[in-house]
């Protein structure tokens, strides 16, 4: 519950400014809490006379100790380790480390145990070996099952997922079935002074962060979208002991069937979850047969070409190219954004790129807030010429 | 057939702003609409309802204001509303919203449970399936085709992956999360608004639900928000006229040749 002391409350209206949620007024210069209160506690912080209080529950830390050891759900698909698992084992060990706890990655699949070296040599202690022919491929109910109960028998403090489709599918349902806490799309994951994982995510579409606990639950789990942490540097010097897990999987409680998997994405092109190189485009572009143009720059430069959420909307490239937080998140060495305004949605999808190009014929796009160059001037004469003038550097320097 | 779907009340997300100066969200005039992946799954559980026939049941979790999402949900053609409100319900995080809707659905038949595959203020993506597991019934996420069995008794859909699709099938009853391209949903007739107002709103508080009462709200939440601040923005860039193009593009190959980026 949230209470103002109105004693203490001297109506300066700090909480009100304070608030994301628009939930708090000043009535008769007293603030007062609205129904949409999400408990956040932004105005607790602000108020300059503690006047604000939210009651918590209370944790009883000495049991929370039991709990040791910080693992990675160490997804693969098609015996192929997915790249955010790896991505995952750095930030794990970094907060493996910090609290002198192993640093463990579980691994489901059939005939998969040939990539426990590659998880050793990114840093695991241990790896933990699920393997069963009805876990060929991933089904929400087996990997539930067999997840759950081998989290539960190892009393861990942390587990991390990649937020791929099925990481998302899973960490939701093993969370519900073990009663434990849940942070989605994780961009910062520390350990505090209280030995507590401190998760750190966008919310209102990336408009605001938020740092969120699981004060009272063991593990605590979060999931991690790929390309948020850098993959750290394999040592196959590495090794790590690889548990066989006694697992049991019951067919008959897969309760889902796959008929039939279909690819889309054509084996050759670089997704740009992957891309080192990413030429982007929005609404700028007018119309789809201005492709193109981008199309072009990006061959010369062998990138992958990305668009914002407006063009794929409107049918002019498929959902898997869509950068931003209801597409992909990127993190090339070089992002160029031609004709994206730059929504709020979409820079929280490319900010951690290593270097950021904007082309917009208007000065005051947002896009150029979070480039390190930025033309102002008219995309379809200035991406041909950066075309050409790439080639002619590629000519040059051969 | 029953069909139950669980939408939110969200921001127009695309109409907040950042103040620069205060660096607070600029709300003003931010209008509130029905979750678009919820609006999704409202138009395909309405689209069965006129293929097979079914009762379609929308339900909301929010404070009493979300009854005008409800309003909109009746109008593209669901029958019933149910609006989940209390003030013990507040702060509630995913698993929290997962159980107070799961106590509700307890009291309601359903062979089909919708949901949208997020919402857009909070995009977890966590709610459907928990709210699943907590049913105890199977659930299928990211689904962008759903065909229903002739006996009605299971469906196969197109399940989005990371490469493509997946044609999956399920027993009824199931949960699925409706993706963009599932469908389009429809505008409602202006007939159809006047109508929806005529439709009942049945609300449901804490007292209305079994279940243990600390599982609710803020005190059943097992994640909690400690701190909310706006993102550290990038260093200034440089910025450049392009009005002569071939200038510009020399400048910016000069630029990404100095960063090594080509």
């Amino acid at each position: 519950m949230i209470e103002i002391d109105l004693e203490k409350c001297i109506g300066c209206g700090l909480c009100v400014k304070a608030c994301p949620f628009a939930a708090v007024l000043l009535k008769d210069k007293k603030a007062v809490i609205m129904e949409n209160c999400t408990l956040c506690g932004a105005c607790v912080t602000i108020c300059p006379v503690e006047a604000i209080t939210i009651e918590r529950k209370r944790v009883d830390t000495s049991k929370l100790a039991e709990y040791r050891g910080v693992w990675v759900y160490a997804e693969q698909a098609e015996g192929r380790l997915r790249t955010v698992a790896l991505e995952l084992l750095g930030k794990g060990r970094a907060l493996a480390d910090k609290l002198g706890e192993p640093l463990g990655a579980v691994l489901l699949g059939n005939h998969v145990a040939g990539l426990a070296r590659e998880l050793a040599a990114h840093g695991a202690d241990k790896v933990y070996l699920a393997e069963h022919p009805a876990l060929e491929r991933y089904t929400t109910d087996a990997y539930t099952n067999v997840l759950s109960g081998v989290i539960l028998q190892h009393n861990l403090n942390i587990v991390l997922f990649g937020a791929t489709t099925n990481g998302r599918d899973l960490a939701p349902r093993v969370a519900a079935r073990l009663h434990v806490g849940l942070t989605a799309d994780c961009t910062g994951l520390d350990i505090d002074d209280k030995r507590q994982l401190v998760q750190t995510r966008p919310a209102f579409g990336g408009n605001i962060m938020a740092s969120i606990l699981t004060p009272y639950t063991r593990p605590q789990m979060a999931t991690v979208r790929p390309n948020v942490f850098k993959s750290p540097k394999p040592d196959y010097s590495r090794e790590a002991m690889v548990e066989e897990l006694k697992i049991n999987v019951d067919p008959r409680a897969i309760r889902t069937k796959t008929l039939q998997t279909v690819k889309e994405v054509s084996a050759e092109a670089t997704s740009v979850e992957e891309a080192d190189l990413i030429v982007s485009c929005g609404r700028g572009l007018k119309s789809p047969d201005n492709l193109e143009l981008v199309k072009k720059l990006a061959e010369t430069l062998q990138a992958t070409v990305g668009g914002s959420r407006p063009i794929v909307d409107a049918g002019w490239m498929p959902h898997h190219q869509q950068v931003g937080q209801s597409g992909k998140t990127v993190s090339p060495k070089l992002y160029i954004a031609c004709g994206i305004s730059g929504a709020i949605q979409h820079i929280v999808g490319m900010r951690t790129s290593g270097v950021i190009v904007a082309v917009n014929s208007d000065p005051e796009a947002p896009i150029f807030n979070v480039a390190d160059f930025g033309i102002v001037g008219d995309l379809f004469k200035i991406i041909p010429a950066l075309t050409e003038e790439i080639k002619r550097v590629k000519v040059e320097r051969k | 057939m029953e069909i139950v779907v669980c939408i939110k009340q969200v921001p127009e997300i695309t109409e907040v702003k950042i103040d620069p100066e205060t660096r607070t969200l600029v709300r003003a005039g931010v209008p509130s609409i029905v979750n678009p992946f919820d609006e999704i799954a409202v138009e395909e559980a309405v689209r069965i309802k006129e293929r097979v026939g079914a009762t379609v049941t929308v339900v909301t979790m929010g404070p009493p204001q979300a009854r005008d999402a409800l309003l909109k949900c009746l109008a593209m053609g669901a029958d019933k509303a149910v609006l989940v409100t209390d003030r013990a319900f507040a702060g509630a995080d995913t698993w929290a919203t997962a159980y107070t809707l799961s106590q509700v659905l307890k009291k309601i038949p359903y062979d089909i449970v919708l949901c949208g595959k997020q919402a857009i203020d909070g995009d977890t993506a966590q709610v459907g399936p928990e709210l699943a597991e907590l049913l105890g019934i199977p659930h299928i996420t990211y689904v962008r085709k759903v065909e229903l069995h002739q006996d009605l008794k299971g469906v196969t859909v197109r399940r989005e992956t990371d490469e493509g699709y997946d044609v999956v099938e399920c027993k009824l009853p199931a949960l699925l999360t409706a993706i963009k391209g599932l469908n389009e949903p429809r505008l409602p007739s202006l007939m159809n608004i006047l109508a929806a107002n005529r439709k009942e709103i049945k609300t449901v508080t804490l007292a209305d639900l079994d279940g243990n009462p600390e599982q609710y709200g803020l005190a059943g939440s097992l994640t909690q928000v400690v701190d909310v601040f706006t993102p550290e923005p990038r260093g200034k860039g440089i910025k450049i006229d392009g009005s002569s193009p071939e200038e510009a593009a020399k400048q910016v190959v000069q630029f990404l040749l100095e960063k090594n980026v080509l």
